[in-house]
């Protein structure tokens, strides 16, 4: 073997595998092969070890328009429309790089929508990162925080698409390596949606945009692909690419002007592996083969080769493949825009992906080599050993909150409630802390409200452009999904991305159901039917059995309940080895979805108004398992997550779209991270109005959780809303309930200035809001 | 009253200016390209907002020497009613025709909330449908958005009255709190002294349909089409 193991690791290729390509060719690969196969057998996008597991998702629908496999998903919203849409990681390249990183990830997940013929109408945006006050990672942490922001303040406004959503979570298994994946949503006319394949023998291939630099070489093979980026930070910083919004803007609008001329017979954005894996794509799925001369590729450096031009991630290109004898009609059209490009090639009959420079040939290789030839690994996973007795925890065996009555409300006590980090031996001595004194349910809700895991968002979606398009009709923060509308409809979409992460590392294939769960629920409260899901797979190392077990599990959970949900997996993306020290994240598989409003005049938020009752539609009980209670006030992520029933939770969902039709509902919240106390509060604040809960709706709330107000007010549970409706219509509203097999409980009524639940609490909205503001940053801005 | 949106290489507010004048107004409204010489049969130009040719060097510091901006000067100097929105504003103190500058917000961050305006002497083009002091709610979304002029070029600007909006909270108050980026004597909008040219930070096309949270927007563009309905003695 001429090949060095120096040589494989800067392209990310084991010995079998380089010994496998040299007999699928017949011969040693070239340098510009080996960099290609490298590229193109790469997690990032060969799928070796994720491709078994994700053929557990249902893919199909009576809308689905398109299934992965291309750029992005599409589904059907009538009208002759569809809409279009996808996540992607770019979680290595953020933690390197935070500012360009996640910049250059909503470039990349942008042009993903354009490329199939859509304009992008909104970004969404789901971030994990390493506490802000970590004592050891909080500085770097607030770094990438504010920079990860700030690069997709950056290039979204830039562009002028409206981020109107997402979803933020801190926790410390993301120290060194946060996470951040990009939504992108459009729309397109479902007749004209453009497919990356090339077709046509002979027809001309251009190459349009920024010129190629040497910035991301190796980045799918190099940074996607290995851990612990943050402890090669120096050296992987040039791996990371360099974005340039503006460009962005004119490939947007050069390259949809370009398809409606009908000359462009297939289009493929260059991400990843930038001029490898859009060459090899467009020919592998055409069935045909390319004949590319990178000596025609307009470089921004002088003395670039064959291997750097075809490994570089320069952002803002495209390859546009368009009918012979029209390629100046569609050069003009870029020339207009102002953007340069390159006749490159042209394509080929013999489904061979060939690339010469001039004279030489510096490869030569079928394409279906690099794609269907690439290994998939069967992994096996098996549990960490210490889940089970984790998963045991009970939280139950210790003293509840103090007293049912508001009464130490006003006592002033300043002490640090106790974290009880040694707390947990069964049967162990009652600590000192708890003779000291209890936590009240009031102290508890208010610490909820100011943890940075449930406190108001607005710090960072203030400095996102959300009102741009003029279709943001719920804007972030408003409800539990934002809604924007299509215009010349009546119709919106209702769009949102979710993950609790606690539950996926307790439990993956429950967590896994509740992400689709709590995603697809968060878009029915706002009066949407969910029509299909993207997911992004963060996990850490496939190698090592227990990450597998994590990944394997989880998608079995999500796969059960798009099943039950009737959402399917339309497109998606894998990132794996999100390590950090040796440790992987807490397994993350994001979930974006995408639901309908026939009227979005119609869409409904979490602000309750005035005279209403307040409805808990769905499950009393609740569990401290896995709860940000436990983990905010005694420091442990620890237990059992809350039972998912998917046919219950299916029937909830149909019941709530059943209560929006006739207004029955007014407005909706579902109980997520902090419970029902804390989504009782997040209504008062959004509606700015109070409410009284019943002493006798608290008793039954109780009652139900084995006695216990900590898991009445805190606990978690999936398959519930809280509803608010006029008081004539609650005979209407149970009743709809019962008919899907619901149970309802009244638990009171909006109105004054306080939020009060029973003899439990009674807090002030102002000063909720106040918590709840400045939780996770000084708010300093003017109403 | 035919409209023309300007459109910069990079500008992105001419979508939501073409649908608002267009679709929610009903107006024939057409999009300009930069590279146009001419505003023939043009009878109101709109700047929409936007980050023009990126707005690496500083806001509206290329998109100034763009062809049409000959264009809009002549249109401008010979009185016909011209609105720049936010970068659209930046493009026009770039080019002379307005005064002052805009610089980074004060925070040093891009903004995007509902914002309070209060509007002063309801002689321009723009604001011929107000009342002085009248409040009105709109979105604004910019970085670089704090209004910046020489103590020398305030005075004379406040003396001819050419402050067009302020910054205030709902009551109309210009509190410290509601001048969110920091602009001196919370100016948010300003005409020329010819009174016919106005820029300001805040998106009335935006915020032109109570579907998406407020119409207040609509007044500004009703007003230049309620001029145009006395000039035309209709």
């Amino acid at each position: 073997m001429t090949v060095t193991e120096a040589q494989l690791q800067d392209v990310a290729l084991a010995r079998e595998e380089y010994e496998q390509i040299v007999e699928l060719l017949g011969r040693e690969p070239t340098p510009v092969e080996l960099g290609m196969f490298g590229s193109m057998w790469s997690e990032h996008c060969g799928y070796k070890n994720s491709r078994p597991v994700l053929r557990q998702f249902p893919t199909g629908g009576p809308r689905v328009v398109q299934g992965p496999g291309e750029n992005a998903g599409a589904v059907d919203i009538g009208d002759g429309q569809a809409v279009v849409f996808k996540i992607e990681s770019h979680n290595h390249p953020s933690a390197v790089e935070p500012y360009q990183g996640a910049a250059t990830g909503v470039g990349g997940i942008v042009r993903d929508i354009f490329t199939m013929g859509a304009r992008p109408i909104a970004l969404l945006d789901s971030l994990r990162f390493g506490p802000l006050d970590d004592p050891q990672a909080g500085a770097r942490n607030r770094y990438l925080f504010g920079n990860v922001v700030g690069g997709i303040a950056g290039y979204g406004n830039s562009l002028g698409i409206p981020t109107v959503g997402g979803d933020l979570f801190f926790d410390p298994g993301y120290n060194g390596n946060p996470l951040v994946n990009a939504m992108c949503v459009g729309i397109v006319e479902a007749a004209r949606i453009m497919r990356a394949k090339a077709s046509g023998v002979g027809n001309p291939i251009i190459l349009v945009g920024a010129a190629t630099g040497r910035d991301g070489i190796h980045g799918a093979s190099g940074l996607a692909s290995r851990t612990d980026p943050a402890a090669r930070f120096a050296e992987l910083r040039p791996a990371v690419q360099v974005g340039n919004p503006f460009m962005e803007k004119l490939l947007l609008e050069a390259c949809l002007e370009a398809l409606a001329t009908g000359a462009v017979v297939g289009m493929q954005d260059l991400g990843a592996a930038g001029l490898t894996s859009s060459t090899v794509e467009v020919a592998d799925r055409g069935g045909v083969g390319v004949r590319i001369d990178v000596g025609k590729v307009t470089r921004r450096e002088t003395g670039m080769g064959a291997y750097e031009i075809m490994l570089s991630e320069s952002q803002e290109r495209m390859l546009v493949v368009v009918e012979r004898g029209r390629e100046d009609e569609v050069r003009a059209i870029f020339d207009r825009w102002e953007l340069h490009s390159d006749l490159i090639g042209h394509v080929t009959d013999d489904g061979v992906v060939r690339i010469v420079d001039g004279d030489e040939t510096a490869a030569e290789v079928p394409a279906r080599l690099f794609t269907d030839a690439c290994p998939t690994y069967y992994r096996t996973g098996r549990e960490a050993p210490e889940m089970a007795e984790l998963r045991a925890f009970d939280r139950s065996v210790r003293p509840d909150l103090a007293g049912r009555t508001s009464e130490r409300r006003t006592s002033n006590v300043t002490e640090v409630v106790e974290t009880d980090s040694a707390y947990n031996e069964p049967g162990g001595d009652v600590r000192r802390s708890d003779v000291r004194r209890s936590t009240t349910a009031y102290e508890a809700l208010l610490r909820l409200l100011a943890a940075p895991n449930i406190a108001s968002r607005r710090p960072v979606y203030r400095r996102y452009d959300h009102t741009i398009l003029t279709n943001t009709v719920v804007p972030p923060g408003a409800a539990d999904a934002a809604v924007v509308r299509v215009k010349g409809t009546k119709k919106g979409l209702a769009l949102k991305t979710d993950c609790n992460p606690r539950y996926c590392f307790l439990d993956p294939e429950l967590g896994g159901r509740h992400a689709v769960a709590e995603a697809t629920r968060n878009v029915v409260c706002t009066g949407a039917e969910p029509l299909a899901i993207t997911n992004c797979l963060n996990f850490g190392s496939p190698e090592k059995t227990e990450n597998f077990f994590q990944l394997d599990r989880a998608v079995r959970g999500m796969a059960d309940a798009c099943r039950a949900l009737g959402t399917p997996v339309v497109s998606g993306n894998v990132s794996l080895h999100n390590e950090s020290a040796g440790a992987a994240i807490p397994p993350t598989p994001t979930v974006g979805a995408v639901g309908l409003l026939d009227d979005v005049a119609a869409a409904l938020t979490m602000a309750w108004a005035a005279d209403q009752a307040l409805v808990l539609l769905g499950r009393r009980e609740a569990t401290l398992g896995g709860s940000e209670y436990l983990a905010l006030l005694h420091g442990r992520t620890a237990g059992a997550p809350p039972p998912l029933d998917l046919d219950e939770e299916a029937r909830l969902q149909r019941c709530f779209r059943e209560l929006h039709k006739p207004l029955i509902a007014l407005a909706a919240h579902d109980t997520s991270e902090g419970g029902l106390a804390v989504a009782l509060a997040e209504c008062a604040i959004a509606g700015d109005l109070g409410a009284t809960i019943t002493q006798e709706a608290l008793d039954a709330l109780v009652a139900d959780n084995g006695g216990r107000l900590d898991r009445a007010l805190f606990g978690e549970a999936g398959s519930r809303i809280i509803v608010a409706a006029d008081p004539h219509d609650l005979s209407n509203l149970e009743r709809i309930a019962r008919e899907h097999g619901l149970a309802t409980l009244t638990l009171g009524q909006t109105g004054g200035d306080a939020l009060t639940i029973g003899e439990a609490l009674s807090v002030p909205v102002a000063e909720l809001r106040r918590t709840w503001e400045n939780g996770l940053m000084r708010d300093d801005a003017s109403a | 009253m035919n409209f023309g949106v300007i459109v910069f290489p990079g500008s992105n507010g001419d979508h939501d200016c073409l649908h608002t004048i267009g679709e929610t107004l009903g107006q024939p409204v057409r999009a300009i390209w930069h590279r146009e010489t001419s505003l023939d049969g043009i009878d109101c130009v709109v700047l929409p907002g936007g980050f023009a040719y990126g707005d690496y060097l500083r806001a509206g510091a290329i998109a100034r020497f763009s062809p049409i901006m000959a264009a809009v000067e002549r249109f401008a100097g010979a009185g016909g009613p011209v609105l720049g929105i936010c970068n659209g504003f930046q493009v026009l103190t770039e080019a002379g025709l307005l005064p002052g500058a805009l610089l980074r917000n004060a925070n040093l961050e891009f903004r995007c909330q509902w914002q309070h305006i209060r509007a002063a002497r309801p002689d321009t083009p723009f604001t011929g449908g107000l009342v002085e002091g009248q409040v009105l709610r709109l979105p604004v979304a910019h970085g670089e958005g704090r209004y910046f002029a020489s103590p020398e070029e305030l005075a004379r600007i406040e003396a001819n009255g050419q402050v067009v909006f302020r910054y205030c909270d709902a009551a109309g108050a210009t509190t410290e709190a509601a001048n969110h980026n920091g602009s001196l004597n919370a100016i948010a909008g300003v005409c020329n002294e010819r009174r016919n040219v106005v820029g300001l930070m805040p998106h009335p096309e935006r915020g032109a349909e109570a579907l998406l949270g407020g119409a207040d927007g609509r007044l500004l563009f009703e007003s230049v089409l309620a001029r145009a309905r006395a000039v035309a003695g209709v």
